[in-house]
């Protein structure tokens, strides 16, 4: 059976993984490699690197790093942040990167989309939308980390996405974005509803029920940064009480 | 030495690593001529893409008559992925092309309401022990898979997985031509353990 997928999330500025709540106030938390190796052995299935220096200076780094973190995972890994190019993308997968993510640059050039996936296939492309709430039924797509309105809705974006080639999105709520008081569950429902391909839910974990709450909104993965990283919640545990909920998860089998 | 395929197709890198790991020395081929210096023992055809592109890479670059004596010589062959999925009599992606023609079956769309890509980690039911020691059969285990297309249950089925209740085959074994539909070079602990007992098991 197909399980349902935990992906810890991991910011990188200049080569160093760092996290902020809200985007915001950055702490120092390590070696990428190093880290992504931790969360390998405790059963992650999946990570996630977004480089936030990308957009500015530091891209340079990320070609380094990359190929570290390759070196030492056995698991797959997407990394994101500032790439405005299919060559850019196909380097980062040369490098080792199972995935690609785009966030900013597709919503201002869709045709990145269908050029990367031409070239690396839709497995290998991640849509990577920023969503916030407008009405009880209705989100608005934000672009820059969250900071910039677009007037685009959700729903029709990621449909439009889809249809262009991307293979998976990973949907960030910004209304439940670094509140730990759990996932936006309706907007979880309204994509993964809308759309063909899997969806990573995220933003808002604090506790072991709102991974509940959003498998069971539809979610096939769901992602999170500061409750993995501070050491909350720990991804054996959290794996262990949602197989005892009846969720399918990947149990380590020395666990 | 095993030689690892490079068409054009995939990610060798990776597989080559996760080689390293288990301490088995190995050498990317991007050319038909690197089975002349007589080292290589194994090829590993990996793969990621769609079938018909990567059936053309392979028969540009003459690997389509390569691996057809290789296997023919009843030399070892791994695919992994699309490469598993290259060693069937076809697929039906992109309209039907001819395969390898080693695992008796062809390639079609996993059918039914489901999500495609089947992305994630899922367990695999061996049909048989020969590809698995030391009890793994009853074991659980888990392997990263990303794919839509998919061989169906055939005469080669050592495994099998199944997606909303579509069943399809995960590993097929003919002679000493062994194909994962899965990545075990990215499934961890577990998939590095298999890919050694795998090429131990092929002979290698």
């Amino acid at each position: 059976m197909l399980t349902k997928r935990i992906i810890p999330c991991l910011d990188v500025q200049e080569g160093r993984v760092v996290k902020g709540v809200r985007f915001r106030e950055l702490r120092d938390a390590g070696d990428p490699a190093a880290l992504a190796e931790l969360y390998m052995k405790e059963g992650a299935d999946e990570l996630v690197f977004l480089d936030i220096s990308a957009s500015s200076a530091g891209r340079g780094t990320m070609l380094e790093w990359v190929e570290t973190v390759a070196d030492r995972l056995f698991i797959p890994f997407t990394v994101g942040g500032g790439i405005s190019s299919a060559e850019q993308a196909r380097d980062i997968v040369a490098l080792g990167a199972d995935k690609i993510s785009l966030n900013t640059s597709a919503v201002t050039e869709p045709g990145l989309i269908s050029r990367c996936a031409a070239l690396l296939g839709s497995q290998a492309v991640v849509l990577a939308v920023d969503a916030r709430r407008k009405s009880k039924s209705s989100w608005e797509v934000m672009i820059k980390g969250g900071s910039i309105e677009t007037g685009i809705d959700l729903l029709s974006w990621v449909e439009h996405a889809c249809s262009l080639g991307c293979g998976e999105i990973l949907l960030t709520s910004m209304d439940s974005d670094g509140t730990l008081d759990g996932f936006d569950t309706e907007c979880i429902e309204a994509v993964s509803s809308s759309v063909p391909v899997p969806v990573i839910a995220s933003g808002g974990a604090g506790n072991t029920l709102h991974f509940l709450e959003a498998f069971l909104a539809g979610a096939d993965a769901a992602l999170a940064a500061s409750v993995f990283h501070f050491g909350t919640i720990r991804i054996g545990a959290l794996k262990k009480d949602l197989d005892a909920l009846s969720i399918p998860v990947r149990i380590l089998e020395d666990d | 030495m095993i030689g690892i395929i490079d068409y054009g197709a995939g990610n060798v890198g990776n597989v080559r690593r996760a080689l390293s790991q288990i301490n088995r020395e190995s050498v990317i081929l991007d050319s038909v001529y690197g089975l002349c210096t007589g080292l290589i023992e194994c090829l590993i055809l990996p793969g990621v893409g769609s079938f018909r592109p990567a059936m053309e890479n392979l028969h540009i670059r003459g690997w389509d008559r390569s691996l057809s004596e290789w296997i023919s010589d009843d030399r070892p062959v791994l695919g992994i992925c699309l490469g598993m999925q290259l060693l069937c009599e076809g697929s039906e992606e992109g309209g039907f092309t001819k395969g390898l023609g080693v695992f008796r079956g062809a390639v079609g769309k996993i059918p039914g309401p489901v999500k495609l890509p089947h992305v994630g980690w899922n367990t695999v039911n061996w049909v048989s022990d020969r590809l698995c020691r030391e009890g793994r059969m009853g074991k659980v285990s888990h392997y990263y898979f990303v794919h839509s297309y998919a061989l169906p249950a055939c005469a080669d089925t050592e495994g099998t997985s199944s997606l909303d209740g579509e069943i399809f085959t995960s590993v097929a074994r003919r002679g000493r031509i062994v194909g994962f539909q899965f990545h075990p070079e990215r499934s961890g602990s577990v998939g590095l353990e298999l890919l050694s007992q795998t090429l131990e098991g092929m002979g290698v």
